[in-house]
C-alpha cells in the first residue's frame, strides 16, 4: 500500500464484511509528540480470541477465494517499519478496533494520501453503513459523518459531478485548515 | 465559486444542482441501470482499484450513463487485479481483469455503451488448479 488512505480503505472493507453499520475512522497527526495514529473501529460481528490471534498472520484469512490475507499484516508491517505499533481489539458480536501508530516524521511512514476520496468512495458503495471520519491535529479537529452528508444531499445522486466535487472539497478544505 | 467548508455549503450546491437536473427515475431500481462493481480487497487496492473506481464514477457521470458504481470483495482473481464486474440490464455479469484507465475507457465505450464484448474478460467458469 502506497498511502495510509489505501490502508484505511482496505481495513474498512473488513468492517463492511463484518456487517458493521457504523464505522469510525480517526486520523491523528500529532506534531508535538511526533506521532501519527490511525484508528478504525466498527460495530460489526467481531472475532473470537482464537481468530484474533491469527489475524496478522499473512497466511490466515476467512475468505474462501484465496489463501492469503495481507490487509492487516501489511498495515502492521508498515507501522512497525515506521517506528510504530499495531494493535487490534475485538469482541464477538460487539465489534473490532484497529489501531496503528507511526512516527510522524519517520522516513518510512507512508504519506496520508487522499482520505477524502476514500471516504467518498466508501460511502458511495455502502448506502446502509454510517461512516464517520475524524481528523485531529495540534491545531484542531474535524469530524464528518456520511449520514450528515446524505441528509444534506437528499434527492440528488452522490455520483453527480458537482456533488462529488463538493463532498471531497468539503473534507479536503477542512483538513487543510487544521494542518 | 466560493470555497466549500461546511455542510451548509454542500446543501447550497445540492440545491443548485437539483434545480438543474431531472431526477433519475431508475436510481432506486438497480435492475434497470448499469452496475459496475470494482474489486476492492487488499489485492485490488494494492493494484490501483481506487483510481479505477474513481475513473468509472467520473467518466460514467460525464458521459451521462445511468450507472451505479460500487465496491465488491476479492473474487479470487488476485493475479488479474484490478478487476471490474459489469452488469448490463438483463444480462449476465461480465468480469474484466487487468483494468487500467485505458481499458476502463474501452469498457465504457464498447461494452457499456454498445454492448459489444472486448478482450480481457475472465471466464466465470475459470477455476484455480486446486479447486
Amino acid at each position: 500500500m502506497k498511502t495510509l488512505a489505501d490502508h484505511i480503505l482496505d481495513i474498512v472493507q473488513n468492517s463492511i464484511r463484518a456487517n458493521a453499520t457504523l464505522i469510525e475512522i480517526i486520523v491523528e497527526e500529532d506534531k508535538k509528540n511526533d506521532l501519527c495514529i490511525l484508528l478504525i473501529g466498527d460495530n460489526g460481528c467481531g472475532m473470537s480470541a482464537e481468530v484474533l490471534e491469527k489475524v496478522t498472520n499473512p497466511f490466515f484469512t476467512t475468505r474462501k477465494t484465496r489463501k492469503v490475507g495481507l490487509g492487516l499484516s501489511l498495515l502492521k508491517q508498515n507501522a512497525e517499519m515506521a517506528n510504530g505499533r499495531f494493535n487490534i481489539r475485538s469482541e464477538l458480536n460487539k465489534g473490532t478496533e484497529v489501531e496503528a501508530t507511526f512516527q510522524l516524521s519517520h522516513f518510512d511512514r507512508p504519506e496520508l494520501g487522499e482520505v477524502w476520496d476514500i471516504f467518498y468512495l466508501t460511502m458511495l458503495a455502502n448506502k446502509n453503513v454510517e461512516i464517520i471520519y475524524g481528523h485531529k491535529t495540534n491545531k484542531g479537529s474535524y469530524k464528518i459523518s456520511s449520514t450528515e452528508i446524505r441528509e444534506n444531499t437528499g434527492g440528488v445522486s452522490l455520483q453527480q459531478t458537482e456533488i462529488r466535487e463538493a463532498i471531497t472539497d468539503l473534507i479536503k478544505n477542512n483538513i487543510t485548515d487544521i494542518q | 465559486m466560493s470555497k466549500i467548508t461546511s455542510l451548509a455549503d454542500l446543501r447550497r450546491i445540492k440545491e443548485e444542482v437539483q434545480s438543474k437536473i431531472k431526477l433519475r427515475e431508475n436510481s432506486d431500481n438497480p435492475e434497470q441501470v448499469v452496475q459496475v462493481k470494482v474489486g476492492m480487497a487488499t489485492c485490488g487496492i494494492a493494484s490501483g482499484a481506487r483510481e479505477i473506481m474513481k475513473y468509472f464514477v467520473e467518466e460514467l457521470e460525464q458521459q451521462a450513463v445511468d450507472a451505479v458504481v460500487t465496491q465488491t470483495g476479492c473474487m479470487g482473481y488476485c493475479y488479474a487485479e484490478p478487476t471490474v464486474e459489469v452488469i448490463l440490464p438483463h444480462k449476465a455479469p461480465v468480469v474484466f481483469g487487468f483494468v487500467t484507465k485505458t481499458k476502463a475507457e474501452e469498457i465504457i465505450d464498447t461494452y457499456i455503451k454498445k454492448g459489444k464484448l472486448i478482450d480481457g474478460i475472465i471466464p466465470i467458469t475459470f477455476k484455480t488448479i486446486d479447486e
